[in-house]
């Protein structure tokens, strides 16, 4: 019996090569992940790897693409940034992948782009990001400043009548570039500068006391306060900590944060951040069918009907069939073409609408405000009329306005419409 | 007759009052029905007309709209999808709840469970928590207890209008509690400066405000200086005006006092922290001359122990932290013997490779935890003892946490002084770091004392991450973020003496609370490092030196 059974498990060890074998055997379109799944952003970043992977399963279930199977290549850049540049070198060189999806920090598409430029690859950057870039070879599938940090502000502004503004962040580029569009906003509608408070804290920061009790005062000076939040990490778990125990309510001071998500708040006891809002372009509660539809597929793939879903898998999820699309227009993987067929194509959002890819590369987009609610998930209390189109530029930079991308028509990422001239790749 | 009219007249008055009450009681189910029609429209109501219903509900005065609107606020109002019944629920939904117990909006009684998909929430959002909880409050102020009407009347305060200035007069003339009493004529102070009032009116009320550091008083005061486009006073009474001033100057004052007082409070709490991070290693690294770069480490599994304490007493949350205290020590303090006795007692001698193996050990702690947690981060809960604010008063205020983080690093630091001083464990400990061959010629048994003093650390650095769980997240990186720190802490404040530690994490503490307000957080731990660097430099001792032999002999 145990002989007969060991014969049967060989057997099968046997057959499963075989199958490997010929499948490897057989030409296979390679698919590139470039996620850290170790190191501090392991946390965030594995949850995307899941989802490319689910994606190409479920794209394999369907028969592949252009009657070859999908192989997902997976590597670890260990939340290194420049063990990002070497990883994503190693996949467009030795593997030859087809396209990568990846990248989580502004710090590592930074650290890549050269890499994707030179060796002319193409990458699907799912988060979203402080804008002020455009590149030829990037495909931006989350939120530029205009879709979400812009509308959360507007929201606040119009409907909650805030009139005094606390700029809080992590200190690193996106949020620093986000306060900086986001102040220059601000002061165009006429926002006092005495009522921008802005500050800076390192990332893992834990000692918010002085900070909160600041925040606290300068909102209990007659005029209507709001914090718009670019903290990143886990900094954010001692900041709500310290706002529910200062008794900060949303209803005095309501925090607006572009950084917390479904995930972020799993690990958190929500409860006494109720009201707090976030602003996102997708948000697990929205009840649609394409989006019950994909939380059970990855319930089903992850086996844990626990595990949130949120906004940077959706900006996974559209980027996928995207480029899905692109190859079955193209009928090659070649990356140029590709590239050359990508802007205009559509594909449904899970919530609704239709994301658009535009000539600067980045895709239109629905913008939803959520308050936070007990059980760690958003109930929508605003989104936009319609989907809002990624500018690559901010409008609201002065040295920035000029500035357009179009790879369609002009062919360049960063075009002076004052001065007529294409500064090519030079990204800042 | 008059005598028979009076006999009969308690009769008439009961008959009637019958009557009347008869009269009540059929006229409940109309007033029911309409408040059940009034939740109704709740359903598919946009948030500007929920506002509307609720306002509604408050006014009709049904003895449930308290209960109704309590569940609002607390996200336990729903409607059943099948027959569109408004409905309570016991306790508001968890992720992982698939149904929910509900209570009939009118009898306030159980009423069965229905499955989650089955009912649909009421949402609420953040303006009609507002409108909510000032309809409550007005209920508040009918409520027994002084203390829930003094919540009350604060909140009611946060929007005078004209119908709550109305409430607060009427509450004034039937207030008993006389700390009610003063919050009412604060907020009618605060009513009499809105509007156009009378020099006397306004005089009265300055006066009663004098004093006052609520920020909205000082706000309302200015305004009385304001100036109209054209440069004269706004305000026409030249004595409202000096008063004003007067009681502005005062305000600030003592603003300014509290804020440095404050400032001081915040700079002691930071430094509390330092302070029960380093005395673990003051003893390991000062005692011992052991440079254990696990310390974090030992930090950490303190912390998690606090976790598994947590889970494994779900029910008594409050009491899990003071089982996790001692249990933290025990868990951290072998965990350092094993350390001890396996890797460091080989090394002694050699400070670098006890360095690398220290280090080692960090990595494979972490790695330990990564494999039994996961990376992510655990959620430790605050007990409700010691979550909110010991509010001093308007300009001063503590979260208890932090309270009793630096209570906690005080006592531990005078157990461990007692400790040291009085048992006989402390006295080898002090011995054999004194003079490590006398020690053992005197019959110490060197090599126990050894492990002791390392569990000693060991578990104090657990005990650290107990008050840490509270602070910051529970994660396997935890311990790294607190090392650097930790050993800056011991080195300024002389090594080998605890003494030190005490002084030098508190000076840290305050001179880095001082700075941030200035220079921002990042830039302000650049320069506390940079300083030390300095002061390192003019006396590599530290700010307590060794003395006598100990100091000879190193």
């Amino acid at each position: 019996m145990k002989f007969k059974s060991m014969l049967v498990a060989s057997s099968l060890l046997v057959a499963v090569i075989a199958v490997g074998g010929v499948a490897r055997a057989q030409d296979t379109i390679k698919v590139g992940v470039l996620h850290s799944l170790s190191g501090t952003m392991a946390i965030s970043e594995t949850t995307l790897k899941d989802t490319i992977l689910m994606m190409v399963d479920e794209q394999n279930k369907k028969g592949g693409l252009l009657g070859k199977k999908l192989e997902a290549v997976v590597v670890d850049p260990a939340s290194n940034w420049p063990l990002f540049a070497e990883k994503a070198h190693e996949l467009l060189e030795k593997d030859k992948v087809a396209v990568v999806f990846g990248c989580w920090t502004s710090v590592s598409r930074k650290s890549v782009l050269p890499v994707f430029e030179k060796d002319d690859g193409l990458l699907f950057y799912p988060v979203q990001y402080e804008g002020e870039e455009s590149s030829r070879n990037v495909i931006y599938t989350g939120a530029a400043p205009n879709q979400q940090a812009i509308p959360a502000v507007d929201y606040l502004m119009n409907e909650v009548g805030v009139k005094r503004w606390v700029l809080e962040g992590t200190d690193y580029v996106y949020p620093r570039t986000t306060n900086k569009i986001l102040e220059a906003y601000l002061l165009a509608k006429g926002v006092k500068s005495s009522n921008i408070s802005i500050n800076y804290t390192p990332f893992g920061f834990s000692d918010w006391q002085a900070r909160v009790a600041f925040i606290k005062k300068f909102g209990s000076e007659g005029l209507k306060t709001a914090v718009v939040s670019t903290i990143n990490g886990d900094a954010n778990v001692p900041f709500y900590k310290e706002l529910a125990n200062e008794k900060i309510s949303a209803e005095d001071i309501p925090v607006v944060a572009f950084s917390v998500g479904e995930e972020e708040l799993s690990g958190l006891d929500a409860r006494p951040l109720v009201g707090h809002l976030a602003a996102w372009n997708y948000f697990e509660s929205i009840n649609t069918p394409a989006n019950r539809d994909f939380i059970n597929e990855w319930h089903a793939y992850i086996k844990n009907p626990k595990r949130t879903t949120n906004d940077p898998m959706e900006a996974h999820y559209i980027g996928f069939n995207l480029w899905v699309k692109a190859v079955q227009k193209a009928g090659t993987t070649n990356v140029d073409k590709v590239i050359a067929a990508l802007p205009g194509l559509e594909t449904p959002n899970l919530t609704g609408g239709i994301a658009k890819v535009l000539p600067n590369h980045h895709i239109t987009k629905p913008v939803y405000i959520g308050e936070v609610r007990a059980d760690g998930q958003f109930s929508v209390v605003w989104k936009t009329k319609g989907e809002v189109p990624g500018d690559a530029w901010s409008k609201y930079l002065p040295e920035d306005k000029t500035i357009v991308a179009d790879w369609v028509t002009l062919n360049c990422g960063n075009y002076n419409t004052a001065t007529k001239k294409c500064s090519g790749q030079n990204y800042k | 007759m008059r005598k028979f009219l009076l006999r009969i007249y308690p009769w008439v008055i009961a008959v009637l009052v019958s009557v009347g009450g008869q009269g009540l009681v059929y006229s409940l189910p109309s007033s029911d029905a309409q408040f059940l029609a009034k939740l109704g429209e709740l359903r598919d109501a946009t948030y500007a007309d929920k506002e509307k219903i609720i306002e509604e509900l408050g006014a009709s005065g049904h003895p449930n709209v308290r209960a109704v609107l309590r569940a609002m606020l607390e996200d336990r109002l729903y409607f059943r999808n099948n027959d569109q019944n408004i409905f309570l629920v016991k306790s508001a939904a968890q992720g992982d709840s698939t149904s929910l117990d509900l209570i009939d909006p009118l009898t306030l009684k159980g009423a069965g469970s229905a499955s989650i998909d089955n009912l649909t929430e009421i949402g609420i959002n953040n303006h009609l928590r507002r409108v909510c909880e000032t309809t409550l409050a007005r209920f508040g102020l009918s409520n027994p207890d002084a203390s829930v009407r003094l919540d009350a009347v604060k909140e009611i305060e946060k929007s005078l209008d004209e119908t709550n200035v109305a409430l607060l007069r009427e509450q004034q003339a039937v207030e008993t509690s006389s700390r009610v009493r003063k919050q009412i004529a604060i907020g009618l102070a605060l009513a009499a400066l809105n509007d156009q009032s009378d020099s006397k009116t306004l005089r009265a009320a300055i006066a009663t405000l004098r004093g006052n550091l609520d920020p909205a008083v000082r706000i309302k005061l200015e305004g009385l200086l304001e100036k109209s486009p054209d440069g004269s006073y706004l305000e026409s009474d030249a004595e409202v005006r000096a008063d004003a001033a007067a009681a502005i100057k005062s305000i600030d004052h003592w603003r300014t006092f509290f804020s440095s007082i404050e400032t001081l409070v915040f700079g002691l709490s930071e430094g509390s922290v330092l302070v029960l991070i380093a005395i673990g290693l003051a003893i390991t690294f000062g005692v011992m001359g052991v440079i254990n770069m696990a310390h974090g480490e030992l930090m950490m599994l303190g912390a998690y122990t606090t976790y598994v304490v947590q889970v494994a007493m779900p029910l008594h949350i409050g009491s899990s932290v003071l089982v996790a205290i001692p249990a933290a020590f025990i868990v951290s303090g072998l965990t350092g013997i094993l350390i001890e006795r396996t890797v460091i007692r080989v090394l002694y001698g050699r400070p670098l490779e006890t360095l690398l193996a220290t280090f080692g050990i960090s990595l494979i702690l972490q790695q330990l935890v990564r494999s039994i947690f996961t990376a992510l981060n655990r959620s430790v809960e605050t007990p409700a003892w010691m979550s909110g604010t010991l509010q001093v008063n308007d300009a001063l205020s503590m979260t208890y946490v932090r309270l009793y983080v630096l209570i906690f690093s005080l006592v531990v630091f005078a157990m461990l002084v007692l400790v040291l001083k009085f048992t006989r464990t402390g006295l080898e400990i002090r011995a054999v770091a004194q003079n490590r061959a006398m020690a053992r010629a005197m019959g110490v048994r060197s090599e126990w004392v050894d492990a002791m003093t390392f569990g000693l650390g060991s578990g104090i650095a657990g005990v650290a991450g107990v008050a840490l769980s509270q602070l910051t997240n529970v994660g396997p990186n935890l311990g790294q973020a607190y090392i650097i720190d930790s050993f800056l802490v011991v080195v300024f404040g002389g090594v080998g003496n605890i003494w030190g530690s005490l002084v030098g994490g508190m000076c840290m503490g305050i001179v880095d609370e001082l700075l941030e307000p200035y220079s921002g957080a990042v830039l302000a731990k650049i320069i506390v490092l940079v300083a030390l660097i300095l002061f390192i430099q003019r006396r590599p001792q530290g700010l307590f030196p060794p003395t006598g032999r100990a100091a000879e002999s190193q």
